[in-house]
């Protein structure tokens, strides 16, 4: 089934220049293997699709049940050249929560 | 162990933090962060206009409000406020608080030596783009490097009960009273990492006991009141992130991973100029109500750079908004946003940049955003960027007409025009760490 990756995760955002970077981590550490099979920095470049001018990268952090996404050229310039709202990506993680991930139903229904 | 709390997390942040930190509760040391990248530059043209400035002003006042307390509590307060001028910042320190002994750390600005380093050979590209810094000479406002905590383990050498600095790395502000206090070595990579983590868990003050956090928020208690972040630092490397008993947030290891991977790039080398730190090496428990406990962590050798944060003039931007009723909220926006362009294009006026949002639409998620159907109003947001001062100034023009000569139902312009802006930007760049000398002066 489809759902969004908000159900199953959460997720901080930030800056570093116009590089902005996304921490996104399972509520429940075994939903961790739906997360990096389905969370690839492919997906993640294609979903932002104009909002990201560069690449996108992807580090894992498995003693946490997160995954770290690195992405570049993101913030319209970045600190002080960017003319956006969010000069500073500060809202880019609850974006990608919107995007939508496939999960088993019980997998999405286990307890533990 | 020792207890170590963190009052700011950037210039601007809560004014009574620091004050409730060690009002509230036992602590050891309080530490204070000031210097986003953006704030050296404003500080440098302080300090062109008065050569007593150029620090975060807010600082001394509060060293003041709080001396007898770090007196009789035994707090020593390290802070990065000195800015471009942390003599001036110390002396006045000492001035509001003549019974502190105040220890300054020099040697991070690296502004009046440029020309020295581009004459030994040094081309302090830009890590970004790779271009050299002659592209940007005569525009240069600042330029500082991102020192350690060793240095700021020898101001604590001296019994200072306030250590001022200008540029450090944010974590070293944490990490060195843990060198200070267990003799760590400069070769203990795994101990000089934890202390790093714990240092980039609290740096941003309240964004890891439950500011800004997605997990639960609405359940989070007491945010008004909210208890600002503290390390209980063990010698061996572990530590444990907490707050004061009664004070509002909360502390989970759910919240500390958020902060864990905040403006982080590959987790498995975190470069500081201490240490390389491994994220994926945490283990992270939750011990007790708003207390977990960090260990097993690893870490590697430095860089034998550091890195300097290069501040330039760019040009210059400006803002305008317009917000437009239903109906046709957006179309009407999207209606004068051609029209903007269009007299800017008849008026031969060009820009870097002119980018548009429409705010209660798309200004936060872009194309992510779920697309609204009919909203009560849109805020228009027009910006435009430029080297022609001239050209951005003519732009803050164009927006108010609108409101006679455009599509009907535009409001909030009761700002007016648009200030013009200068864009001073940021130039990363490496310098060798022997051409780094750092220093200690006590101020009497």
């Amino acid at each position: 089934m489809k759902i969004r990756l908000g159900e199953i995760a959460h997720a901080r955002s930030g800056d570093k220049g116009d590089t902005a970077n996304i921490g996104v981590i399972a509520y429940k550490g075994f939903h961790y293997p739906t997360l990096l099979r389905e969370v690839t920095a492919e997906r993640v470049k294609q979903f932002f699709g104009d909002l990201v001018k560069g690449e996108v990268v992807r580090y894992e952090l498995p003693n946490l049940g997160a995954l770290n996404f690195v992405l570049y050229e993101a913030l319209g310039g970045g600190g002080t050249l960017s003319l956006r709202l969010d000069a500073q990506g500060k809202t880019l993680g609850a974006a990608l929560l919107r995007m939508e991930i496939e999960i088993d139903e019980h997998e999405l229904a286990r307890t533990e | 162990m020792i207890r170590i709390a963190s009052g700011q997390g950037f210039w601007g942040d809560w004014l009574e933090a620091p004050v409730r930190l060690v009002e509230q509760g036992p602590i050891d040391y309080l530490i204070l962060d000031y210097l986003a990248e953006v704030t050296m530059s404003i500080l440098q043209k302080q300090k062109q206009d008065d050569p007593n400035l150029g620090y975060a002003r807010d600082f001394p006042p509060l060293i003041g409000r709080i001396a007898a307390t770090l007196l009789e509590r035994n707090i020593t307060v390290i802070a990065n406020a000195g800015g471009v001028n942390p003599i001036a910042c110390a002396r006045e320190v000492k001035r509001l608080a003549p019974q502190l002994k105040v220890a300054v750390v020099l040697g991070d600005d690296i502004y009046g030596r440029i020309d020295d380093l581009l004459a030994k050979g040094y081309d302090l590209r830009n890590l970004d783009t790779g271009k050299p810094l002659e592209t940007i000479l005569g525009k240069i406002s600042s330029a500082n490097v991102y020192i350690g905590a060793f240095p700021l383990v020898d101001a604590l050498a001296t019994g200072a009960n306030v250590i001022v600095t200008g540029r450090v790395t944010d974590s070293a502000l944490a990490l060195a009273p843990m060198i200070h206090r267990f003799g760590w070595k400069a070769d203990e990579f795994d101990k000089l990492a934890a202390g790093t983590i714990a240092g980039h868990i609290v740096e941003c003050g309240a964004q890891c006991t439950g500011g800004n956090c997605q997990v639960d928020w609405q359940t989070i208690p007491d945010l008004a009141n909210i208890g600002y972040p503290i390390i209980d630092a063990e010698p061996d490397g572990t530590f444990f992130i907490t707050k004061h008993r009664g004070t509002g947030g909360r502390i989970n290891s759910d919240i500390v991973k958020e902060q864990l991977l905040y403006e982080i790039g590959d987790p498995k080398r975190y470069l500081t100029a201490d240490c390389s730190a491994d994220f994926t090496s945490i283990k992270l428990e939750d011990v007790g109500p708003d207390r977990v406990r960090l260990s097993g962590i690893r870490g590697g050798p430095p860089t034998d750079t550091l890195k300097v944060s290069i501040s330039y003039s760019w040009g210059w931007k400006a803002i305008g908004t317009l917000v437009y009723s239903w109906p046709d909220a957006l179309a009407k926006a999207k209606a004068a946003d051609r029209i903007v362009r269009e007299r800017l294009e008849q008026l031969g006026l060009t820009f870097d940049e002119i980018h548009t949002e429409f705010l209660g639409v798309n200004a936060c998620h872009g194309p992510v955003a779920t697309p609204v159907e009919d909203p009560p109003e849109v805020q228009l947001r027009i910006g435009v960027r430029g080297r022609d001062r001239k050209a951005v100034e003519r732009f803050t023009r164009e927006l108010v007409p609108l409101v006679l000569s455009g599509p009907p139902t535009a409001t909030g312009y009761g700002e007016g025009r648009p200030p013009v802006r200068e864009v001073v930007a940021f130039w990363p760049a490496l310098v060798p760490r022997h051409e780094v000398q750092t220093r200690v002066e006590v101020i009497e």
